[in-house]
């Protein structure tokens, strides 16, 4: 029997076993943000210790950065305390910090694959759960706590049990108008959002040969939603393309090297698994999600669901989305009038997935409903930097949406980018939870950022493919 | 500094019912802004308790009677989302102090945070689980024990069966959850294993 390449990065890796039964892993890529490393960084000082790896520890900003303007000192007290304490750190560990002032800032998992840190067959870790992402490039990637990234810093190491393996294999041809997003969504939805608890997913299938890295980073970077702490898909052609002439990437002599040890952690053919999942291309729809966890979700063309629909064991938490969203259990998701529209995150915040929007947008001319407000976020300086070459910024704001600076934005609302009240927001991110775009009231709909743009310019929830004459 | 050792846990205890409970939830975002973990204690749920009494309705966590507890039930999937440590940091800077979970099941990385933190996650059937939640719910003033030596929960006259993964129950009984000391011991053998990756020097 093979192995699969989760096994192979694994094994890698181990240091030793642990008395405990758990294994000392090696982390191969530690990267840092401002929200879950300060309190790291002093524990370290109160124990005297200091960072073991500073050359594989790369830090950046992104959760509490302001999008209008990135010029210091932020109004935000509290978040300009967080950014000196991270430049601090930096400097005083001798840490790379991929500054805004160097136009390398930007959401850590978009970053990271962008200066050609991101590499197959590497372990990589970040407090920050959306670490999955890069496993689109056939790394071991997940996030950890803060006492954890104390442990890395100070050993590079990690004390972890190895997950099961789950195969995902996706065959077939996606339908026009159906996107990695959508893919993601899908998956969760049929798996569940503990689904994925005790295991690393693997993705497989056509659907995913074909895919290009950035969609490939959309599906691994939900993998967390559906409870399964890291995805990967195995490195091929497309993935050494992407690599290639990036900052840190391998050249000369080295980079064939790398290619030949790449290869090498690929699954083997026969590999073992201990689930495979199957999934049609063809079955899969644009999705909306209509509750507050991002399983709970529909085909556009679908409805809210009965509680009938549900066991016992999912009511109370599926009455609580009711209650909560405010929609009568079989209503159309579609035609739910959206207050806010949010093109962005760690999900759908690369250069193509504005672009993709950006194609719709000018082919059908359309514009921003009357009293939508839309935010496009880019999810780099760099991302931003295309955009703007491109000249998508103006296609953005003539259709009427804010072009804005990089950052995290209202996936999560640290920054001043926050919906108020009970407002409707169809959003590109990928966590519907209660509360989580920054009004403790405020209500998410994940959805396909084409599908956000349908939604801004139709005022409601619709079908993209309708609404841009998509097939 | 107190025995790390975590064997009986004992206390009152309440009880957050439903599945899927996200660290969002647990401590919103807006309380992330800090560089310690001090004071999130009062915030723990904050944006749900706040709801609740908006409706009339009382938390858990805002019931006079339960702000003693040191033992937490709940249902399936608890602290999924997020890997904001700030979660278990809120819980255990609560009151008193949250010092032990009861569940069916949790979400890997908030389980991974609570061991680091010292406070055990233990799996019991969604059987046991809601005949537990149904005790501390009907009595404010019940005692219960988790025996992470024995792998029991004790109540009133009960006793269920819970369970944790043995490496994580091992480092807890022994008291070395904290593990960036043993992880420290083994420093030659991380620079063997570096030297052996061929990119972890750059590909230099």
């Amino acid at each position: 029997m093979g192995k699969s390449l989760y096994e192979k990065v694994f094994d890698k890796h181990v240091v030793r076993t642990l008395d405990s039964g758990q294994h000392q892993l090696l982390m191969g890529l530690h990267l840092i943000h401002e929200v879950t490393s300060p309190q790291a960084f002093a524990m370290l000082r109160e124990r005297g210790l200091s960072v073991l790896h500073p050359e594989r520890t790369f830090a950046t900003c992104d959760h509490i950065i302001p999008t209008k303007s990135q010029l210091r000192p932020f109004a935000d007290d509290l978040a300009e305390q967080m950014l000196v304490e991270l430049e601090r750190n930096c400097q005083e560990h001798g840490i790379r910090y991929l500054s805004p002032d160097d136009g390398e800032q930007g959401v850590v998992h978009v970053v990271g694959p962008e200066l050609g840190l991101t590499q197959p067959g590497m372990t990589v870790c970040c407090g920050d759960s959306h670490t999955s992402t890069h496993g689109a490039f056939g790394a071991i990637a997940f996030g950890i706590g803060t006492s954890q990234v104390r442990d890395v810093l100070a050993t590079q190491t990690l004390a972890m049990a190895k997950l099961k393996v789950r195969r995902i294999q996706v065959d077939g041809q996606l339908r026009p108008g159906v996107y990695a997003k959508d893919v993601a969504l899908y998956v969760i939805n049929q798996l569940g959002v503990q689904g994925g608890v005790g295991y690393a997913y693997e993705y497989a299938g056509t659907v995913f040969d074909g895919f290009s890295m950035e969609e490939r980073m959309t599906v691994c970077n939900m993998s967390i939603e559906g409870g399964a702490r890291c995805g990967y898909v195995n490195p091929d052609e497309t993935t050494y393309a992407y690599i290639k002439g990036r900052q840190y990437a391998p050249t000369g002599d080295a980079w064939d090297a790398a290619v030949g040890y790449w290869e090498s952690m690929k699954s083997d053919a026969d590999a073992a698994y201990d689930d495979v999942a199957r999934i049609a291309a063809e079955d899969i729809e644009p999705v909306v999600t209509w509750g507050i966890t991002p399983a709970q979700s529909t085909p556009v063309g679908g409805k809210v669901p009965e509680p009938r629909d549900f066991g016992d064991n999912e009511r109370k938490v599926v009455e609580e989305a009711y209650a909560y969203m405010d929609f009568e259990p079989g209503s159309p998701i579609a035609g739910k009038k959206v207050d806010v529209a949010f093109i962005g995150s760690c999900t759908n915040g690369r250069f193509s997935d504005f672009e993709e929007v950006v194609k719709h947008l000018r082919a059908s001319g359309k514009k921003v409903a009357e009293g939508v407000r839309a935010l496009v976020v880019p999810g780099s300086q760099k991302v931003r930097e295309r955009l703007l070459e491109a000249g998508y910024d103006k296609v953005f704001e003539q259709a009427g949406f804010e072009f804005r600076e990089a950052g995290c934005s209202m996936c999560l609302a640290m920054n001043p980018d926050k919906l108020q009240g009970r407002e409707l927001c169809a959003s590109s991110s990928n966590r519907n939870f209660k509360g989580r775009q920054g009004s403790p009231t405020g209500r998410t709909l994940l959805m396909s950022p084409v599908m956000v743009a349908a939604a801004a310019v139709a005022g409601e929830v619709a079908d993209a493919r309708q609404v841009f004459s998509i097939s | 500094m107190s025995d790390p050792k975590r064997t009986t846990i004992a206390g009152k205890a309440v009880t957050i019912t439903g599945n899927d409970i996200d660290t969002d939830r647990i401590i919103p975002a807006r309380f992330l802004r800090c560089v310690t973990f001090d004071g999130l204690g009062e915030h723990a749920f904050e944006d749900d308790r706040k709801q609740l009494s908006e409706g009339g309705e009382q938390h858990p966590f805002d019931d006079p009677a339960r702000a003693a507890s040191r033992v937490l039930v709940v249902n399936a999937n608890f602290g999924c989302g997020s890997s904001r440590e700030h979660a278990p940091q809120a819980l255990m800077r609560w009151n008193d102090g949250i010092s032990a979970i009861v569940g069916e099941s949790f979400a890997e990385i908030f389980f991974g945070n609570c061991v680091a933190l010292g406070i055990p996650c233990v799996t019991a059937s969604p059987e046991d689980v809601r005949t537990l939640q149904v005790a501390v719910a009907a009595d404010a003033g019940l005692e219960v024990t988790v025996d992470l030596e024995a792998k029991q929960a004790r109540f009133g006259d009960h006793s269920i069966a819970v369970d944790m993964p043995g490496g994580a129950r091992g480092q807890l009984l022994s008291g070395r959850w904290d593990s960036t000391a043993e992880l420290l011991d083994g420093k030659g053998a991380v620079s063997d294993v570096a030297k052996g990756l061929p990119y972890f020097a750059h590909w230099k």
